[in-house]
């Protein structure tokens, strides 16, 4: 989960990494209010997502209350990247004398954790790693030991960052570590990381992923999660515990085990080439126990999305035998009834194939097709899209 | 032979007694496999029976091993104990721990393996989240299906599991020296490099398939190994070429970031390195079989 610039700076300080002064507003008159509540030059930042805010005009500099009420009036509602701008962060300005990057991140390779850091702060670290790699000091770091006292010296030295400053940033380059460690982060980024003209460090700019998986022991975390943001699809299929993901296609996709079910997505692309382009309309993974009641949760959430023209089940039997994922579906539709409009194309292998089968052509449910393979059963759910 | 797993492996099961534990057992024994033990320190001195065997329930992994001599360890015990369970298994100092629990902090992960690598790397982690290691007709450490194929000379590596499942289907008639399911997630113990070297060194395996999905850059580095250090025939996979940017696709691994980690990328990589890439499973399936036509 990603979180917002006013998100990160929270967590940020509540670690006792220095910050500045900073208020979220989603309208201009609230934009107003904080400028005046928080004096002098402020900076009005879109918070979104996503990288290039400054390049898109989402980041003003605001002289006065009145500046900034003009420059929110100009970043609320703006597109960035596909993200639309809900709310601003106005934030105190600061004096800037020099700017630095510094982030620690998951290293899937090494399976361990990479610190990078820059004097070439501000800049974007995807096109500093291009043009000026020998600007970007990596440094391994232990998952064991982490970033102590020698170890955040040591970072800032690979860096390069002034010696006289050492004192005072190795310090905030600990707490960041602590920010990592102790909110299971993947990714926590400071870009720029500041030295004011007063001589004091500043995160000015920050962006933390965390990692999902451990939620169940971060209480808080919950609370970051932004509802407003999520489908309502989505929102639907989280409630009933689907890993579901919605896509800009025709045909619903439902399959176990998310290698498949990608693979499913891939092969329905292709198939949708010959069938006047169609394409997925989600990634939704039943997991292994595929029963009845799951594969109605998913049914119902593909069928209330609008676009859908067509279903395409795909099932392998592992571990769940054909027949429990053929008397799932005839279930499902059972109690689905008049609101199942769509047809259904169903392609079953693997563990007790023969009387899935068998299930399923009993019921004779007119939505249902069987098809054998997963290459002819995609072709078929396509050209149903298209009909 | 086969690697990882073999007729001689003795399997004790981390979290035996839980539901998961328990049915996978059942399942890994009616298909032939040595489970020696479980262990679950709260139920220590018990036994349980399963599918008609007498199973022991030890305290630790060493009382475990050394009562037992298992040599392989199959982990259920859920996320927020596996870390746990998995740093246990690595100070006893089995030589295989294979870990299927889903839902596993990257961090608890990542500190897992590092302590297995500060241990001199004693014990070979494969997963987590994942569905494990057959040998088939010899031992099935996991929760792949023992059913769908049998014993043969393709040796096959995969990120997901129910693609292992579908390709061992896609090549039943073939037949699998071992299939390993390494696991979707970010940080895992074994890669797709550490089976492609086993698979290299052994004698039964004449031909490879290896599945990826997308997401960070294992399978560039495969291919790269693939290029200097494997002479038998690799084909493979990669699920998720439509896979759109920024949207995890089920496995936390599995998400496209800038330009990297796409299925092009990794396919370009791969055939770049002398490997026939298949656009579905079936048509890897079939470059497979007009491979092993010609070994």
């Amino acid at each position: 989960m990603d979180l917002y610039e006013y998100q990160a700076r929270d967590l940020f300080e509540s670690y006792g990494v220095p910050v500045l002064p900073g208020i979220v507003a989603d309208t201009p008159e609230d934009v107003r209010a904080a400028a005046e509540k928080l004096g002098g030059t402020v900076v009005v930042k879109a918070q979104v997502k996503t990288g290039g805010r400054g390049k898109a005009g989402g980041v003003k500099v605001a002289q006065s209350p009145d500046d900034a009420e003009a420059a929110a009036r100009a970043i609320l509602g703006l597109d960035i990247k596909g993200h639309v701008v809900r709310r601003v962060m106005v934030a105190a300005g600061a004096r800037i004398a020099q700017e630095f990057y510094f982030s620690v991140l998951l290293d899937r390779a090494n399976r361990s954790y990479l610190s990078l850091s820059s004097v070439e702060g501000g800049m974007d670290i995807e096109q500093l790693a291009v043009e000026k790699p020998e600007a970007l000091a990596r440094i391994e770091i232990d998952p064991l030991t982490g970033i102590d006292a020698a170890k955040a010296e040591e970072i800032a030295r690979a860096a390069g960052f002034p010696e006289d400053l050492l004192p005072k940033i190795a310090p905030v380059l600990e707490r960041l570590w602590w920010v990592y460690r102790d909110e299971d982060a993947t990714l926590v980024e400071v870009n720029p990381l500041v030295l004011t003209e007063s001589g004091e460090i500043i995160a000015l700019d920050g962006k933390i992923t965390l990692d999902e998986n451990a939620a169940f022991r971060h209480q808080h975390h919950a609370a970051l999660a932004d509802a407003g943001d999520i489908d309502p699809l989505e929102a639907k299929a989280k409630e009933n515990d689907l890993n579901y993901v919605k896509l800009d296609g025709q045909v619903g996709i439902i399959g176990n085990g998310a290698g498949l079910v990608m693979s499913t997505l891939d092969v329905v692309s292709y198939a949708g080439e010959a069938h006047g382009g169609v394409k997925p309309a989600n990634f939704l993974d039943i997991g292994g126990g595929a029963s009845a009641e799951v594969m109605a949760a998913g049914l119902d959430v593909i069928l209330h999305d609008s676009q859908v023209k067509s279903v395409f089940v795909n099932v392998f039997g592992g571990i769940t035998a054909c027949d429990a994922v053929a008397n799932g579906i005839v279930g499902a539709l059972e109690k689905l009834g008049n609101t199942a409009t769509k047809p259904l194309v169903v392609r079953l292998d693997g563990n007790n194939v023969e009387e899935g089968r068998r299930i399923l052509a009993q019921a004779a449910h007119p939505l249902v097709t069987v098809v054998d393979t997963m290459d002819d059963a995609a072709d078929k759910a396509a050209e149903l899209a298209n009909a | 032979m086969s690697i990882l797993l073999d007729e001689n492996s003795k399997i004790i099961v981390q979290g035996l007694t839980g539901s998961e534990g328990t049915k996978h057992a059942g399942r890994m024994l009616a298909s032939g496999s040595q489970i020696v033990g479980g262990v679950n320190p709260r139920k220590a001195g018990t036994e349980v029976q399963i599918e008609g065997v007498t199973l022991p329930i030890f305290g630790t992994v060493a009382e475990a091993m050394t009562a037992t001599g298992a040599n392989v360890s199959v982990v259920f015990v859920p996320p927020a104990f596996a870390k746990a369970a998995v740093l246990e298994a690595v100070d006893a100092g089995i030589p295989l721990a294979v870990v299927i629990t889903e839902g596993i902090p990257v961090k608890d992960s990542a500190e897992f393996w590092a302590h297995a690598k500060a241990k001199g790397g004693v014990t070979r982690i494969i997963g987590p989240n994942c569905p494990g290691v057959i040998s088939p007709g010899k031992s099935n450490a996991g929760i792949i299906p023992a059913t769908i194929a049998g014993p043969g000379p393709i040796g096959l590596v995969s990120k997901s599991g129910t693609l292992t499942y579908q390709m061992m289907f896609e090549l039943r008639d073939i037949g699998i020296s071992t299939a390993v399911g390494i696991g979707g997630d970010p940080v895992i113990g074994t890669t797709h490099i550490d089976a492609l070297a086993a698979f290299e060194a052994d004698p039964e395996t004449t031909a490879i398939v290896m599945i990826g999905e997308i997401g960070g850059d294992a399978e560039e580095r495969a291919a790269e190994f693939i290029k200097a250090n494997v002479t038998k025939p690799v084909v493979a996979y990669v699920a998720g070429f439509t896979a759109p940017e920024g949207k995890t696709m089920g496995h936390a691994g599995a998400i496209v970031s800038g330009s990297s980690g796409t299925a092009q990328a990794k396919k370009e990589a791969l055939e770049a390195a002398g490997v026939r890439v298949g656009k579905t499973p079936s048509e890897t399936a079939a470059l497979m079989r007009e491979v092993f036509a010609t070994v």
